[in-house]
């Protein structure tokens, strides 16, 4: 049987970048920043969201929650009214592990764009595959608990890569745990030198205002002195 | 699982390509700094082209070894863990040149 080849050179995740490039665009056009908030399930995605929500200065937020299942977050998240808008993976096979640009597209209408400043996108929590979808977020910012161990950058590298922001969470149990903090941030440099991190406990509130501060930031960014 | 779009995805760019003719052979590259399992891939690229015009279809994985051009000494270094440095010189200032691919990089039809 005569064969023939045919040269394709395209990236197998065009089509999703191509729709998070249409996403970031709406969100320019209605001058929202977004973050795509990222990490293991339990690590503390949407405690940090409460915290950081109510210290936000004059900045309007929003929340996209991606779940496989439920709005347990979303409804966490509403009792602070704030603009909540919930997806959910499950209508995919068997409830997709992570968000993907066209979920998020699917999900714009539904969004208040012109009355927030900040789209804040919590991810459906999962340390690998959602580090492989771009959503049309601005900055990407993961949180890794310290009761995950030091390891996780090394283990999971392209999330740790990818993001501009890294939140050590639960820093209130160093003392109980043997967690190394060193060698956590040795590794997290080996991965990702430089990357900026804040040391915080969504349970103690600690580096809390930081978060917020970085969350700020990112709308308006501070003027250089002249 | 993200296998499974990542396949749903290769085999909407293979067919695209095939303009209607069936393919029976997907070549693939995919960098070892991208979170991919092959034999992830391969099973989920199975359910992904039943009753598509891939369906039996071979998928051939090539994986692409990191690999980084140092920009201080300009040696091309395989890099094989964290953290990425230069074989040569031991700088750490580095451009990735490959093993990032997830590329359809030809199909057989």
């Amino acid at each position: 049987m005569h064969r023939t080849r045919i040269r394709v050179i395209e990236d197998a995740l065009d089509a999703n970048n191509t729709i998070a490039r249409a996403n970031r665009e709406d969100f320019d056009q209605a001058a929202v920043k977004v973050v795509n908030l990222m990490s293991a399930p339990g690590a503390g995605k949407t405690t940090l969201l409460e915290r950081a929500l109510p210290d936000l200065g004059g900045v309007r937020a929003g929340v996209l929650e991606g779940d496989v299942q439920g709005s347990y977050d979303a409804d966490r998240i509403v009792s602070l009214h704030v603009p909540v808008t919930q997806i959910n993976t499950d209508p995919g096979f068997g409830g997709e592990c992570h968000l993907d640009a066209n979920m998020v597209r699917s999900a714009i209408p539904a969004l208040p764009l012109q009355e927030i400043d900040l789209l804040l996108i919590e991810n459906v929590g999962n340390l690998v595959c959602p580090a492989e979808f771009r959503v049309g977020e601005d900055a990407r910012v993961m949180v890794s608990a310290i009761t995950e161990g030091e390891d996780k950058p090394l283990k999971y590298p392209l999330m740790f890569r990818t993001c501009e922001l890294v939140l050590v969470n639960k820093i209130d149990l160093l003392e109980h745990l043997d967690f190394d903090l060193d060698l956590f941030l040795h590794n997290l440099d080996a991965v990702h030198p430089g990357v900026p991190r804040l040391l915080v406990s969504a349970r103690t509130g600690e580096g809390v205002q930081e978060w917020s501060r970085w969350l700020t930031r990112l709308v308006m960014p501070v003027e250089a002195p002249v | 699982m993200h296998e499974l779009a990542i396949a749903q995805s290769v085999v909407r760019i293979a067919e695209a390509h095939a303009e209607g003719r069936p393919v029976v052979g997907v070549n693939l590259k995919v960098g070892h700094l991208r979170q991919v399992m092959p034999s992830a891939l391969r099973f989920s690229f199975q359910l992904a082209s039943q009753g598509t015009a891939l369906d039996g279809a071979e998928l051939r994985i090539e994986e692409v070894p990191a690999a980084a051009r140092c920009r201080s000494c300009s040696l091309q270094t395989v890099l094989e863990a964290f953290p990425f440095e230069c074989a040569e010189c031991g700088g750490s200032d580095l451009e990735l040149v490959a093993g990032e691919e997830l590329l359809v990089e030809s199909i057989d039809v």
